[in-house]
């Protein structure tokens, strides 16, 4: 009786632990091959958007690179002329690059944007080799052009 | 003879990736770099090297959400002599490098780094004369996570690209294998 009092009772009771845990749905991720639901505010990698005439909408005023607390962002802008039109203000930038590892993904450049030209989208996959790799150039950043104009 | 790789391909464990310089393989060695090479990107055992905030994130990777094991790499282990990657998560600061370089150099080859997080990679918003700008000053680094923290699955990512990076390895000669232990790895140079 005290083997049953002992042995088995506890024993079942942690198996009992074990069955009820079978019924409970499974809470990993498989990562790689499935990805989970980002919140609608999360803020990974930066886009420089278009307007749907496919201009650009960064107007080169560097507001972002002053707002940045990391320092990371280089702007270099030039004037727009009517042969070489990017942005419909009167600068564009000619050079916009992000330093994507010194980055702190705050946000602060989306919020600091007067035509809301960067912003951060939920691309987290950004782990490389090389510290050089991780300039991010104007060319890398830039939305493709919208599909009916080009 | 060394072939240049061309053209893009969407990343793959063992696929090549663009301006890699493909080695011709050793032909008495094939078999022997493939098994060696599953075997460690299959089994890496991170040193946990918790220095802040990313930290957390970490743990988290390791926790059943996300859940590290599924890469054989949920044995996080707190000694060096039995970790094959560092995982250096958070602000390295000037008085923790030469602890940070003492734990390197004590754990067995083969042995690589991972840079979690946008300061241990460059310093991030720490630009000042406590913290070291980039633990690449201290340890070679393999593969850099930027996020500030890097949320568990960017850091899943970065483990990934670093197997990959393991299942590449060419074994030309024995310290390639890194079976025996010649040398230490040198600092790789980073352009200013």
């Amino acid at each position: 009786m005290e083997l049953y009092r002992d042995v088995v009772k506890p024993m079942l009771a942690g198996f009992g632990i074990t069955r009820r845990r079978l019924k409970h749905e499974k809470v990993t991720i498989m990562y790689p091959e499935q990805k989970r639901e980002q919140y609608p505010r999360t803020r990974w990698r930066h886009v420089l958007t278009r307007y749907e005439s496919g201009l650009e909408r960064c107007i080169g005023c560097s507001l972002c690179a002053g707002a940045c607390p990391a320092r990371c962002i280089y702007v270099q802008a030039a004037e727009n002329t009517d042969e070489a039109r990017f942005s419909p203000g009167e600068r564009y930038a000619t050079r916009y690059e992000i330093n994507m590892i010194r980055c702190i993904f705050c946000g602060y450049c989306q919020e600091a944007c007067p035509t809301g030209a960067i912003v951060l989208r939920n691309d987290f996959e950004l782990a490389n080799y090389k510290r050089e790799d991780f300039i991010y150039t104007k060319e890398m950043l830039l939305e493709p052009m919208p599909a009916n104009l080009s | 003879m060394p072939k240049r790789v061309e053209t893009v391909v969407l990343h793959d464990s063992s696929t090549p990736i663009l301006g890699d310089v493909q080695k011709g393989g050793n032909v008495v060695l094939t078999s022997v770099e493939t098994l060696l090479n599953q075997a460690r990107a299959n089994s890496l055992w991170p040193l946990t090297f918790g220095l802040a905030c990313c930290a957390i994130e970490m743990m988290s990777t390791a926790a059943s959400r996300f859940d590290l094991a599924r890469f054989g790499s949920e044995a996080f282990r707190a000694t060096p002599r039995q970790a094959d990657v560092m995982i250096i998560a958070g602000r390295l600061s000037k008085k923790m490098a030469p602890v940070l370089r003492q734990i390197y150099d004590q754990m067995p080859e083969p042995k690589w780094v991972i840079s979690m997080g946008a300061c241990a990679s460059t310093g991030g918003v720490y630009n000042n004369y406590a913290i070291v700008q980039g633990t690449d000053q201290i340890v070679p680094v393999d593969v850099y996570v930027p996020g500030c923290p890097p949320s568990p699955d960017a850091l899943i990512y970065g483990i990934l690209k670093l197997q990959e990076k393991i299942k590449r390895t060419k074994a030309g000669s024995l310290q390639d294998l890194r079976i025996v232990e010649l040398e230490p790895r040198q600092l790789e140079q980073v352009k200013a």
